[in-house]
């Protein structure tokens, strides 16, 4: 029996660089920095940039809706409701032609509600036990984005909610796809959420060295695979796909973008925060999905890294593609969107598998900004202006690597 | 205030919990058959209405306060008392 095909039909993000998938790609390609001063809310801290969604999600949603969802889900259901309509699922919906019961989604977030969390709190401590929202539970769980979308759109198949950290956006995209070849779903929503922009979790990841400390233009502080790199800079946002049985897709004529080939998920079972520096369980996820897809490395014409601006990260990841790809790896062309928009943790993955997808789609990798001088030890073809990809069948690779030692990696490849 | 003034307060209240048009927040519908205001969506108008008229309204009480009467009429008592 030939295996279901996964192909990915519609996409949404509501990211640092824009509301939606146009403004985003936009501002990819034009190399444009998302990162700015975090103003009042950030004084006193240690570190006081980031990249907040460019949209706020308040001003998209129903007031009451998004009243009911901590800031997480808010911008889970944008980017879910664009991903949607993008498909042609919505028209189809409306016209009886989706089976909610073959419907699922999985939509991932690195630390959930957690503006929700410390903003009960605070009530907590203000105003007493009665004052706490008798919502703040629904609102702050790991699964409110998934359930969320769910509700909103009728999907009644299977809704997980893939919690990797910094991998858990892709690992959804993975996830989503397995439930399709198993034969569970036809058709599902993947994607990854975060609004981390808080006090706390900036204090906390400064603290743990793993934010850049950098106090220059904010627009040059994350700067992945260059020298001068110190640490990542904090993004916020989602990414959302709709992901379909290629049989789905066909039977309705939908617009196809790409195809999820293979999808590899391993642990480095080595730090609870640090990467195994040789970069082995993300070799073993990347040579898992590369065995998946049935593509050979020459295949390979460009890679959306994980690439954080991190000093062990970056370097871990260029052996990673070494060891699996072998002399390929010399060939393809990687993109560092991270450069631009910040880190999305639970979210990360899921904006840069809809950029990944969009690269193939338009045969464009986007570029790297502010890699000034390459560490000689990132052994790589990074594009630092966008760059034209193979016309013919190509695949691309999106890694993404988490805390916990978690290490996910999705090859996609063109349709037709 | 008067039973008009509670009524339209706590119409107010409705409203920017559960996006009820306050015009259609009247003594006489009920919260959860007419106005389509769930439980927990409940409890957040009863917490905003102790805050708004300084009274307390027991989770036990909550169930008997089926329409908009019945809680401006609750609200009137213990304002009083």
């Amino acid at each position: 029996m030939s295996r279901t095909r996964v192909v990915v039909t519609g996409l949404g993000t509501t990211s640092p660089l824009g509301g939606d998938v146009a403004s985003t790609w936009e501002g990819l390609l034009a190399g444009r920095s998302g990162v700015r001063s975090l103003g009042d809310m950030a004084e006193g801290l240690p570190v006081t940039i980031g990249a907040p969604a460019a949209v706020d999600p308040t001003e998209v949603l129903d007031r009451v809706v998004a009243r009911r969802l901590d800031r997480s889900s808010q911008l889970a259901l944008v980017a879910a409701l664009e991903a949607w309509a993008d498909s042609g699922l919505d028209a189809a919906q409306e016209s009886g032609d989706v089976d909610g019961e073959r419907f699922g989604v999985a939509f991932a977030s690195g630390i959930g509600g957690v503006h929700t969390l410390l903003s009960n709190h605070e009530v907590l401590l203000e105003k007493g036990p009665r004052r706490v929202s008798p919502i703040a539970v629904p609102m702050l769980m790991a699964n409110a984005p998934a359930a969320t979308i769910s509700l909103k759109l009728g999907a009644r198949g299977p809704v997980n909610t893939p919690v990797s950290a910094c991998a858990s956006g892709n690992e959804a995209v993975a996830l989503a796809a397995d439930q399709l070849r198993l034969g569970r779903v036809d058709v599902a929503i993947a994607g990854g959420t975060e609004a981390a922009i808080h006090p706390l979790p900036i204090a906390a990841f400064a603290n743990m060295m793993a934010l850049s400390k950098n106090d220059g233009d904010p627009t040059t502080v994350s700067r992945p695979f260059d020298t001068a790199r110190d640490g990542f800079v904090l993004g916020e946002g989602a990414g959302a796909l709709v992901l379909e049985s290629l049989e789905h897709a066909q039977a309705r004529g939908a617009r196809i973008y790409a195809e999820v080939l293979g999808t590899g998920i391993t642990a480095d079972a080595h730090d609870i925060a640090q990467p195994d520096p040789a970069g082995r369980g993300g070799a073993r996820a990347i040579r898992a999905a590369v065995r998946d897809a049935d593509v050979a490395p020459a295949d390979i014409a460009h890679v959306n890294a994980h690439a954080t601006s991190t000093p062990q990260g970056d370097v871990a990841e260029s052996l990673m593609l070494h060891a699996v790809l072998g002399s390929a790896a010399d060939d393809l062309v990687v993109s560092a969107t991270k450069s631009m928009t910040g880190h999305l943790l639970g979210g990360a993955g899921a904006l840069e598998a809809v950029a990944t997808v969009l690269a193939i789609h338009h045969r464009t990798a986007p570029p790297t900004i502010n890699l000034d001088e390459q560490d000689p030890q990132v052994e790589l073809d990074v594009a630092t202006k966008a760059r034209d990809l193979p016309l013919g069948d190509i695949a691309a690779l999106n890694n993404s690597f988490g805390f916990g030692g978690a290490n996910v990696a999705v090859v996609f490849g063109s349709v037709g | 205030m008067s039973t008009e003034e509670i009524r339209a307060a706590l119409a107010e209240i409705v409203n920017e919990v559960a996006g009820i048009p306050a015009d259609s927040v009247q003594l006489d519908k009920s919260f959860s058959e007419d106005l389509d205001v769930d439980s927990l969506s409940m409890v957040e108008v009863v917490v905003e209405a102790e805050e708004k008229f300084g009274v307390t309204i027991p989770d036990d009480e909550v169930k008997n306060l089926k329409t908009v009467g019945d809680a401006v009429a609750y609200i009137e008592r213990n304002r009083a008392a």
